[in-house]
């Protein structure tokens, strides 16, 4: 559904391998996650925690807080914001996240 | 400009007004709700949320005593509003927590909960727990608390959806509420009051000024006063999460939707209900100490508002005496209290006797000469 648009920046970016939902995924360094999320069809990215209506990326600068996803263990982070990372761990969350050792993570 | 004719006119649209007026409405008496716009300084729009009991009325066994009706009414009152709005406020009143994070604020918690529950002349629910007891009702507590009270009467409501359930009740029961309409004068005028605002003049018989800070003007239009003070309290947002707090404590709360509350500082700086980092920093360290485990938590919204203050904390309730039928309603916690004003308080509005219980909350207290 989502491809890059080619460009002279996008030519020069290397190709790494990211983990997404424990699923290898192919993304360029530096890239913002949530293109590369996009890119490899996670769409709902997450489901609210208030009604479990699914959500996907939508404003893409840091604002509307709709792309969070866990990033090498760290819940809710925006992953718009995110700059890709070779061999990053992401995890999609669908509800709340947890705090601590109070409460497991929802699926 | 128009006259807008009502049984009672209502000054204020917070939750101390729309509670009265629900309450008026509910008797069968036709209210107008007058409120400012957005640019007023809302207390309902930045408050806590707690319906709370101990450690209030420290000063006076009446507040501690009317405190506690109104904790008692809370069920009903939030039972009464859904059925009527189809708004579930979201009150959970299992039990409050107040955390002591040393043995002299434990001790100072238990001489001062003592003190109220020796002189409230009725029982006084609460009890004073150890750090394992704690850990029991809130396993997520931090290592540095020491112990803390416990009240069952306590708990906590969503205050923006009380706001709106209180507003939808005045619609539903055939109320007129009409924001943005400031009072600028007030006139007494063959048997009613003629309240004028930049759009249009108003009229009834009775009028019940509720408009928190806002009454610093307004009373003395009917030749009262409400010396009430604006102290600044500031709230930080967490994201939401899973459930691990099943209990509101004086300082963290997990809303019913999953976010945690938390609060909040006393400050005085006028009218400024801004926020600023270093009351922030220290909200958050405190909460952090409580419960170490919010520490990993995006703040996502932080905000200042303004409490409704009298020198001693207690409410004012009084009508004038040159021009019946015109009350003065002035209070800090306004949430615990929206039971019984709907109720206890509106009975007196609507001309019964003043009960005992607060016979005494008038201005006539501040008139005490100073030695």
């Amino acid at each position: 559904m989502f491809k890059l648009i080619e460009s002279d920046a996008s030519q020069q970016r290397c190709i790494c391998e990211i983990f997404v939902d424990g699923k290898p995924s192919r993304a360029m360094v530096g890239e913002p996650l949530a293109a590369a999320l996009l890119k490899a069809n996670c769409v709902p990215m997450r489901h609210t925690p208030v009604n479990g209506a699914p959500r996907a990326p939508f404003c893409m600068m840091g604002v509307c807080f709709e792309c969070l996803v866990e990033v090498d263990g760290t819940p809710n982070v925006q992953a718009c914001a995110t700059p890709v990372r070779e061999g990053m761990h992401v995890r999609l969350i669908h509800g709340a996240r947890s705090i601590g050792q109070f409460g497991e993570a929802g699926q | 400009m128009t006259k807008h004719e009502a049984d009672f006119i209502v000054v204020g649209g917070g939750v101390v007004g729309a509670s009265i007026a629900y309450g008026l409405l509910s008797r069968g008496l036709t209210v107008n709700l007058l409120d400012e716009g957005d640019d007023a300084f809302r207390a309902a729009r930045g408050n806590f949320g707690l319906v709370w009991v101990q450690g209030k009325g420290s000063n006076s066994a009446a507040y501690a005593r009317w405190t506690v009706q109104a904790a008692a009414r809370w069920q009903g009152f939030s039972s009464a509003l859904a059925a009527l709005t189809g708004i579930d406020v979201q009150l959970q009143q299992r039990g409050g927590l107040h955390m002591c994070l040393d043995d002299s604020e434990l001790a100072q918690r238990d001489d001062e909960l003592k003190g109220i529950a020796s002189t409230i002349g009725e029982p006084y629910p609460y009890e004073m727990l150890d750090r394992k007891a704690i850990q029991h009702l809130v396993p997520s507590v931090g290592p540095d608390v020491v112990g803390g009270s416990f009240c069952p009467m306590d708990g906590h409501a969503n205050p923006l959806r009380l706001l709106k359930a209180l507003h939808a009740a005045v619609h539903l029961l055939g109320g007129a509420h009409t924001p943005g309409h400031r009072v600028e004068m007030i006139e007494y005028r063959n048997g009613a009051y003629e309240l004028t605002t930049p759009h249009a003049r108003f009229r009834a018989p009775r009028i019940v000024l509720a408009a928190g800070l806002g009454n610093r003007q307004l009373a003395p239009m009917v030749g009262m006063r409400a010396p009430v003070e604006p102290i600044r309290g500031q709230v930080l947002v967490c994201e939401r999460a899973l459930p691990f707090l099943d209990l509101p404590t004086l300082h963290v709360r997990q809303t019913g939707d999953g976010g945690i509350q938390i609060g909040d500082s006393k400050e005085d700086v006028g009218f400024d209900d801004g926020t600023s980092l270093e009351q922030m920093s220290q909200i958050a360290a405190r909460a952090v100490r409580c419960f170490p485990d919010i520490a990993n938590l995006n703040v996502v919204r932080a905000w200042g508002a303004l409490r409704v203050m009298t020198g001693d904390g207690l409410p004012i309730y009084e009508e004038s005496s040159d021009q019946p039928g015109a009350f003065v309603v002035s209070c800090h916690s306004g949430i615990t209290l929206a039971a019984t004003h709907t109720e206890v308080l509106v009975h007196w509005l609507c001309g019964n006797p003043k009960p005992d219980l607060i016979a005494g909350f008038n201005t006539e207290r501040f008139d005490v000469q100073a030695h």
